[in-house]
């Protein structure tokens, strides 16, 4: 079964419906599907509830489909930096349920790993823990999580070899990890596409199992947010 | 004579031990990583996948994959190591970090703390500060004793949205040192900024505390 799609509409094909919920990766503007979610933008599916760590920035990243509308629903942990997020945040034009990053992160990892529900300790006494169920273990107070499954999930990586096993690199690993494993679909989109037998096979991040299919991506335009330097001291 | 940003993180880097793993929040802590003692190892968590965050970079040598929490560019130590942010919060709430250092907008004399939300006013999200208060072994806040327009920020109950509840452990202001022994005892104010007074602080605090 080939994996390898020639672009990012192609790998998308018959995966995308109004009002489909989607795990998307990425941190800030690192690390994310930026091939995938231009598709998602010309595709014109809208109605997306969309489980994703932020919300991009004014027009990048996530933020091309808030702009166009194609956003009913986000599910965030931090949406700072975006003034189109917050101006259809306040008018009521956009839901947004916010999830703390770690409980955000483990309802994906946990949703894919087949478990629909956890208790974890983030959380309890704040609104976030609002209608869920409480439980005491060893006399400390859990809330319940609900694992996400999603109908696709969307994903940058840095190398993959043919058959779909794929690498990270540095941080920009983050949320595509557990990102991955959510969807009933996952679609990558990477930096570089090597022959199988390339990668080491005890340093895979993700193995091929999660990756349905693939798109090499590249050339990456990325873009630094904060961008921070010190001064080489002299000799 | 108040402490300055840097001296309020010099304080709380105090708190700091060998082998610690730490997690710093955005702002004024970010500024502890500046005052670690010399000889002193202490590795330092990134929210979105690292352990063991080295300096800004050379000029030239700024990398979009290699970013910190705050989404500032940043670089790798040689014991530096990267993962996924699950496993990246499994080990926030799996209580395998020994400190974290926040800021706060309000935290109240019963360890709760404020830091993410002003109704109808600032949006942002809580990121991962509700994992860390619930996680993390020992909580700091570090913030100005005041709000901008002279209001106490340690008070008997916190007015906005809790990012957690009876978490606190000790409060570093530019005024004070507030710390208690355990999450059932009332906090103690513990030592001044050089030149400020007992009875400046209470008048400047609304929250009950010890002296």
């Amino acid at each position: 079964m080939k994996k390898i799609y020639p672009d990012a509409d192609a790998a998308l094909e018959g995966l995308l419906f109004d009002g489909m919920t989607i795990c998307a990766g990425g941190f800030g503007l690192s690390g994310i599907p930026e091939r995938l979610i231009d598709a998602i933008q010309r595709s014109g599916v809208k109605d997306l509830t969309i489980a994703s760590n932020n919300a991009g920035i004014d027009n990048e990243g996530l933020g091309k489909l808030l702009r166009t509308r194609q956003v009913k629903k986000m599910i965030s942990s931090y949406v700072g930096e975006n003034k189109e997020f917050e101006r259809q945040y306040l008018a009521g034009e956009l839901e947004v349920e916010f999830c703390p990053q770690g409980t955000l992160a483990e309802r994906c990892r946990a949703g894919g790993a087949g478990i629909p529900g956890f208790y974890t300790k983030t959380g309890v006494g704040t609104i976030v823990a609002e209608g869920k169920e409480h439980k005491e273990f060893d006399g400390e107070t859990y809330i319940l999580e609900r694992g996400i499954r999603a109908d696709l999930s969307i994903i940058k990586g840095w190398k993959a070899d043919e058959a779909g096993n794929l690498v990270f690199r540095k941080t920009a690993r983050n949320f595509n990890q557990p990102m991955a494993t959510a969807g009933k679909v996952c679609v990558a989109e990477v930096e570089e596409i090597v022959p199988v037998g390339s990668l080491d096979a005890d340093a895979i991040h993700l193995p091929s199992i999660y990756v349905k299919r693939l798109i090499l991506g590249a050339p990456y335009d990325k873009k630094i947010e904060f961008r921070m330097t010190r001064k080489r001291e002299a000799a | 004579m108040a402490w300055d940003r840097n001296q309020m993180a010099a304080r709380a880097a105090r708190e700091l031990r060998d082998g610690y793993y730490v997690n710093l929040g955005i702002g004024i802590p970010t500024l502890v990583a500046n005052n670690i003692p010399e000889g002193m190892e202490v590795t330092l968590q990134s929210e979105n996948g690292m352990l063991g965050i080295g300096p800004f970079p050379y000029e030239g040598e700024e990398d979009p994959d290699l970013i910190n929490a705050g989404k500032q560019t940043i670089s790798e130590l040689p014991s530096s190591s990267y993962f996924g942010s699950e496993q990246s919060f499994a080990m926030i709430r799996g209580g395998h970090i020994d400190l974290t250092v926040l800021g706060a907008m309000e935290v109240s004399e019963k360890g709760d703390i404020a830091n993410w939300m002003i109704p109808g006013k600032m949006i942002k999200g809580m990121g991962g500060a509700m994992d860390l208060v619930a996680g993390v072994k020992k909580i700091i806040v570090v913030m100005e004793h005041n709000s901008k327009a002279g209001d106490p920020k340690f008070i008997p109950e916190c007015t906005l949205p809790l990012t957690g509840k009876n978490v606190v452990d000790m409060i570093v202001t530019d005024l004070a040192v507030f710390q208690r022994p355990d999450h059932q005892s009332p906090f103690r104010l513990v030592e001044l900024a050089p030149g400020v007074t007992a009875e400046e602080v209470a008048a400047k605090t609304t929250a009950h505390y010890e002296s």
